[in-house]
Parts: structure tokens; C-alpha cells; sequence
């Protein structure tokens, strides 16, 4: 069986057999433990340093960002922002109740919203970030029922409803939050997919030259709703 | 891949005289170097992230069979499946094993080396399958039938009119009189193309940066996003990786990409970091139904204890070859294999064979610039040193070869005779080149003198001079 014949190799180039209980006992506290290596002195600061350091990076990575002070300034910073791209106004938005049931649509009637997954077609699709890494001016965007793959991928215009305390600054902040899940499948921490966004799909592939909007999509826009920060 | 590693020698002498692929070396050469630096300047920690790199994959390495069982363990837990696989053989025939199973007819592709390694697609092909890359540089070396020329630009090598050639030749439902007015339009026709090609696809074959193991992900990492699209729209995600991409844990994971993205294109991260665990979850709205790994050793196991162990260590970020001055004379296809540039001299040899190989190593100058750039340390130099040795050893070199360096051997452990016969020869071209001071041309040295002139010397060796210095007391 190719596995054994693998493992078999590999071990006797180590010039050992499978690991001693005592050695592998300690590799399983390190996996426990996952210790944490440097952390980039870039990544750290007050939140409200995160925040700005976050805003920049997202605008260095040809990110656009407009700040609101509360949930209910969502609607117009999306209609204003796809009325000054010359976007259409209906798109698709991930299932998050933070989405669906904290935000007052109603305040913009013109938006047209369709909730679920993203089609092909979808010209903008509107998510739920879950968490913003201050490091790069990256958002974190793990799978759930609540925030599909796809609104991340197949929409031209990709706009992203993030909260302010939920900027962190390295990307291990992010993580430790996420490892506070249980999954229902596997017992572990992981969603199926867990995306790492930083700006806008790009591709250098052609002379060498940066382009915009490759695969994914050409625009990201980050709505940045400043509440107060996480305790 | 069909290796054409043997005849380096030739595809460099072509490569020098293609005016089209001079023109893209030309292009791109200054612009690796200036990126990393700037990138490497925004990261003051970025030398100290180095030996952590190192120390990570070193870590990973002596224990490797440890995290690539925990590893296969995480996957099966999160509803994924493991094949494990000796050879290029068995991964090949995994792969369409599950292909043909699903009924497969399109497969889409993220960009993948060790897909390369293994010739996927000819073998898919070969049974009826159709299979679509979607990396934009990829998607063009498919259509123009030519291998990637660098593990992360593999389309560098080719210019902006070869891509509108390409695309009108194939796209032919297109109006023949388009115009690609800029390089944007050639992009937007390949992204409208290959959203067709996205939705129509039964399977996603997507490589592995990272495997995680105590979590049983996979990590992709792409600036365009096709990757993405790749795993999330088909019913069947396959992820082919080879061994070594293991690491234990997240926090590994991420200070090996705050290196990789830097010392790759220069950027702090790439767009698109993704870590892939299982298939779809119950409530899900997308993602694949099925999440495979083919996991392959093909020869890696085998450098595991030796001299080239090191060499496990790569991540791949063509930082070697951005910076290296003989990858950037003769270009990626004259290595004649799917790695090239400093790495691939180190690795081909492993996984294909020295024999077939030995000229890789040879193309050095060991300037050491691929080392001293390298995320994780590795030395590349004094690997190909070693395979140099292993070469003259198993007398693979041609007999010129190993007569000039059996006489060279003999003179060098023979100091007096060394230092009689340097003398007569620094003398000899001394007088030769009197006159200009230069020569132009030199007995069993035409090939170096055809294209410049050695400085005459001054009729003194550097022993001669260094004693006499120390007599006269000026030393």
C-alpha cells in the first residue's frame, strides 16, 4: 500500500521507526498548543491604529473603503457607492442576519436585494466580513451557511459590511477567534473554506504588467461600520 | 512532462539567439529584485521570519511521517479522502479514477507545478476528458502547446502579440476584427471565456502552498481568484500535493506566507489566501460535494536523510530564479523540465535523475544570490555542488570534462609544479598581449574569448606577488 511504502521511506531516511510515544506525546502538545512565532511589530497597536493601519493597507491593495457610523448607514453608503460606479442596484447578499435583519434596507427602496448564494451573473454581491487583519488590509471570510463562497467570487463588484471591533492585527487574532468554533462534521474548528481576501482579483500574467479583475472580482469595497470595539 | 533537461546546452544556445524571448527577459529581469526589496523594506522582521521558515520546515521534516498521518487523519475526519501515492503512475491513475467515477467530461485546473510533474492533463486527454487551465498564464500556454517557463509567471516569456495570436487562432465565435487595444482587453476576453469553462466543469484540480495538519486543510494561494472558482464550483474538489507541503499548524502556515507573497511578486499577500477542509457542510449553500487529496511522493521521500533534504524545504516562490543571473540569460524552457532556475538545478536531478539532469547544476556561476534571497535558507549552491561531485563520480561528464579537472586534481596537490607552470604562463600571455594589453583569442579557451577579450596579465602570479610583498615588507 502506497502509504505504508511512504511513510516506510521516509522513515528510513530519518534512520528511525515511527515515532517514540514520549517524542510523539510532544508533538501533540505542540499541535495543542500551535504556538504562535513572531508577530510582525506592523500588527500591533491600539485598535483605533489597527483601524487606520487596516484602511490603508485596503487602499495600498486597490481597495476602496467608506466609513459609517452605525448599521443603519449601510443602505446609503451601498446605493451611494454603486450609484457612482454606474452599477445596477439589485445584487446578491450573503444570508447573515447581520445582513438581513440588523441593517434597515428599507431606508433605500431602490436597492433590490436577492439573498442566498451568487449566480454568474450577479454584477455585485454583498458579504458579511468576519474579520479584518490590520497586518495587510485583509479580510477574513470564513464559509457557513450564513456567508456562502460564492458572494466572494462571482460578482463583479464585490462589497464587503465589516465592523470596526472586528479588526484585528495579526492574522493569528483572527484565527484564535475563528478556532472558538465546532464544526459539526468534523469536531474541529475549520469551516470548509476559510478566504484570506486582500483587494481586488489581479493578474500580472500579460508582459508582466498589473491588471485588475482577473477571475474575481474587479472592485472590492469595504463598508466600515464603526462600533464600539470588542472587549 | 517530457524532459529535455539532457540537451540544456542547446536549448540555451537557442534561447539566447530568440530576439522575442530576450525582449520578455529584458522586460521583467529588473523588476524581481526591486519588488522583494521594497516589500522585504515594509517588514523589518522579514530577516528573523527567515530562520523561522527554515526552522519551521526543518521541524516539519525530521517528523514528517508524524504530521503527514495526522494530517491524512484531520482530512478523513472533515469528510475528505486521502490517496496516497508512490508515483507519478499511481497519482495519475487516481486522478482519473475519481474523474471517471463522477463522470467527468470537463475539468477545470488552478495553477499546480506538481500537476506539471505529473502530466494531468495529457493523461486525461488520452481518456476523453477535457482539461481547462484557468490561470491566465496558464490558459495561454495550454491553447500554444508549450510548457510554463517559471513556477509563478509561467507565460512571462511571451509577449503581448503572441496572447492576441493565441486568442484570435482559438476564439473563433469572436469577431475576427476585434481589438485588443490594451492588455485589459485580452484579460477581460479570457475571464468572459473561462466563466463558461468555470460553471461547465464536473471536477476542480487545484495544487496544494500548504497542508495543515492539525486541521487536514489544504491552502491555495492566487491573485486572480481562479483557484477559487476552481474548487468551489464543481460537484468534485481534487487537490494534488506533494509530502513535503505539510506543516503542523496554522500559526506555521501563516509566518511562511507573511515570507511567501514577498519574496514572490513582491506583494505583503497575495489576494486570495484559501484554506480548504472537507467537502460542503450540511445548511451550505456551495463548495464541492466531494474534497480529495492525492497526495505524492514521487522521489521526495527518497532526499529525505540525504545531502539534498534541504531542498524539502521550498515553497516555491521563484525568488531563486527572479534573481538569478544565468535564469535570466537563457530563460525557463532551456532547464528542460517543470522547475527551473536555481531550484529545478537542485530538485530535477532528484526526481528525474542526475543522468538525465547533469547539466542543471553545471549552469551556475555560484554567485550565491539564489541562497541569500531564498524565504527558508536553502542552499542552493552547495547542493549543486553536490551534484556536480555526484556527476563526476558516476563519470557522467564528458570526457573533456573529466580530463581537464583529472589534470587540474593532479596539478593543484602539487604546489611547485603549480607555481613553475603558472609562472610560464603568466609570463607567456604577458608577452603575448604586450602590445594591447589584451587577447583576444586563447588556446582551449575560444568559446570564452569569442565573446570578449582577457586582460593580459602583468607577467607575475599572485603567489610570486604576495612573497615578494612580504620580502619588501609592504605586507
Amino acid at each position: 500500500m502506497s502509504r505504508d511504502a511512504i511513510l516506510g521511506a521516509i522513515r528510513r531516511g530519518l534512520k528511525r521507526g515511527p515515532l517514540p510515544e514520549d517524542q510523539a506525546f510532544a508533538l501533540r502538545a505542540r499541535l495543542v498548543g500551535h504556538p504562535r512565532h513572531l508577530t510582525p511589530a506592523r500588527s500591533i497597536g491600539t485598535h483605533a491604529e489597527l483601524v487606520s493601519r487596516f484602511v490603508a493597507n485596503v487602499e495600498k491593495e486597490f481597495g476602496t473603503l467608506t466609513r459609517v457610523p452605525d448599521l443603519a448607514g449601510v443602505p446609503g453608503a451601498v446605493a451611494d457607492y454603486l450609484a457612482a460606479q454606474n452599477l445596477p442596484t439589485d445584487f446578491a447578499m450573503s444570508p447573515h442576519p447581520e445582513l438581513t435583519q440588523d441593517i434597515p434596507w428599507h431606508l433605500r427602496p431602490m436597492l433590490q436585494i436577492r439573498v442566498g448564494r451568487a449566480a454568474a451573473s450577479d454584477l455585485v454581491c454583498v458579504q458579511q466580513g468576519y474579520a479584518g487583519i490590520a497586518e495587510t488590509g485583509t479580510l477574513m471570510l470564513p464559509s457557513a451557511p450564513e456567508r456562502p463562497t460564492t458572494i466572494n467570487l462571482l460578482g463583479d463588484t464585490a462589497i464587503v459590511v465589516l465592523r470596526a471591533s472586528r479588526i484585528v492585527g495579526p492574522y493569528e487574532d483572527a484565527w484564535a477567534w475563528l478556532r472558538q468554533r465546532v464544526d459539526p462534521v468534523s469536531g474541529g474548528f475549520m469551516p470548509r473554506n476559510v478566504m484570506l481576501v486582500t483587494g481586488p482579483s489581479r493578474s500580472a500574467d500579460i508582459e508582466s504588467v498589473l491588471e485588475l479583475g482577473a477571475h474575481g472580482p474587479r472592485r472590492l469595497h469595504i463598508v466600515l461600520v464603526e462600533d464600539a470595539p470588542a472587549p | 512532462m517530457l524532459s529535455t533537461s539532457p540537451e540544456f546546452k542547446a536549448n540555451a544556445a537557442r534561447a539566447l539567439e530568440d530576439p522575442s524571448l530576450q525582449k520578455a527577459l529584458t522586460r521583467t529581469r529588473p523588476q524581481h529584485p526591486a519588488k522583494r526589496a521594497a516589500a522585504k523594506a515594509g517588514l523589518p522582521e522579514f530577516e528573523a521570519l527567515r530562520d523561522i521558515g527554515r526552522d519551521i520546515k526543518n521541524h516539519t521534516l525530521q517528523h514528517l511521517d508524524f504530521y503527514l498521518e495526522t494530517w491524512a487523519g484531520n482530512v478523513e475526519k472533515s469528510g475528505g479522502q486521502v490517496h496516497w501515492c508512490s508515483t507519478a503512475d499511481d497519482a495519475r491513475a487516481a486522478v482519473l479514477a475519481i474523474c471517471q467515477r463522477v463522470g467527468a467530461r470537463t475539468v477545470t485546473k488552478g495553477k499546480s507545478m506538481i500537476s506539471e510533474e505529473l502530466a494531468i492533463n495529457e493523461h486525461l486527454e488520452a481518456h476523453g476528458i477535457v482539461p481547462v487551465e484557468t490561470d491566465l498564464g496558464e490558459y495561454i500556454l495550454q491553447i500554444r502547446g508549450e510548457p510554463p517557463s517559471h513556477i509563478i509567471g509561467p507565460a512571462f516569456h511571451l509577449n503581448r502579440e503572441d496572447w492576441e495570436e493565441s486568442f484570435r487562432k482559438v476564439h473563433t465565435d469572436l469577431p475576427a476584427d476585434r481589438v485588443f487595444a490594451e492588455r485589459r482587453d485580452i484579460m477581460v476576453e479570457a475571464r468572459t471565456k473561462l466563466r463558461e469553462k468555470f460553471l461547465a466543469a464536473d471536477v476542480g484540480i487545484t495544487g496544494a502552498n500548504f497542508l495543515i495538519a492539525e486541521s487536514g486543510s489544504s491552502v491555495i494561494v492566487t491573485n486572480e481568484g481562479n483557484g477559487d472558482l476552481t474548487q468551489t464550483l464543481p460537484r468534485v474538489h481534487i487537490v494534488l500535493a506533494s509530502i513535503e507541503k505539510v506543516v503542523p499548524t496554522l500559526e506555521d502556515a501563516m509566518s511562511l506566507l507573511r515570507l511567501l507573497a514577498r519574496s514572490a511578486t513582491g506583494q505583503d499577500f497575495s489576494v486570495y489566501t484559501t484554506f480548504s477542509t472537507g467537502a460542503r457542510r450540511p445548511g451550505d449553500w456551495d463548495g464541492p460535494e466531494e474534497y480529495h487529496v492525492v497526495v505524492v511522493d514521487n522521489g521526495r521521500s527518497a532526499m529525505v536523510g540525504t545531502e539534498f533534504q534541504d531542498m524539502l524545504r521550498c515553497i516555491r516562490c521563484a525568488a531563486c530564479m527572479n534573481h538569478c543571473p544565468v535564469y535570466f540569460a537563457v530563460g525557463g524552457h532551456s532547464y528542460g523540465w517543470v522547475y527551473p532556475g536555481p531550484m529545478g538545478s537542485v530538485l530535477t536531478p532528484s526526481l528525474i535523475g542526475i543522468d538525465k539532469a547533469g547539466n542543471l547544476p553545471n549552469a551556475s556561476t555560484f554567485c550565491g544570490k539564489c541562497e541569500s534571497v531564498c524565504p527558508v535558507k536553502i542552499p542552493l549552491p552547495k547542493m549543486m555542488r553536490h551534484w556536480r561531485e555526484r556527476e563526476f563520480e558516476r563519470h557522467l561528464s564528458p570526457q573533456g570534462v573529466r580530463s581537464g579537472l583529472g589534470v587540474w586534481g593532479w596539478l593543484v596537490q602539487r604546489p611547485a609544479v603549480y607555481r613553475v607552470l603558472t609562472q610560464v604562463a603568466a609570463w607567456g600571455l604577458a608577452k603575448l598581449g604586450r602590445r594591447t594589453g589584451r587577447l583576444s583569442s586563447l588556446p582551449l579557451a575560444a568559446g570564452w574569448t569569442a565573446g570578449r577579450d582577457l586582460p593580459a596579465p602583468e607577467g607575475e602570479t599572485f603567489f610570486a606577488r604576495y612573497a615578494r610583498l612580504q620580502r619588501e615588507g609592504k605586507l
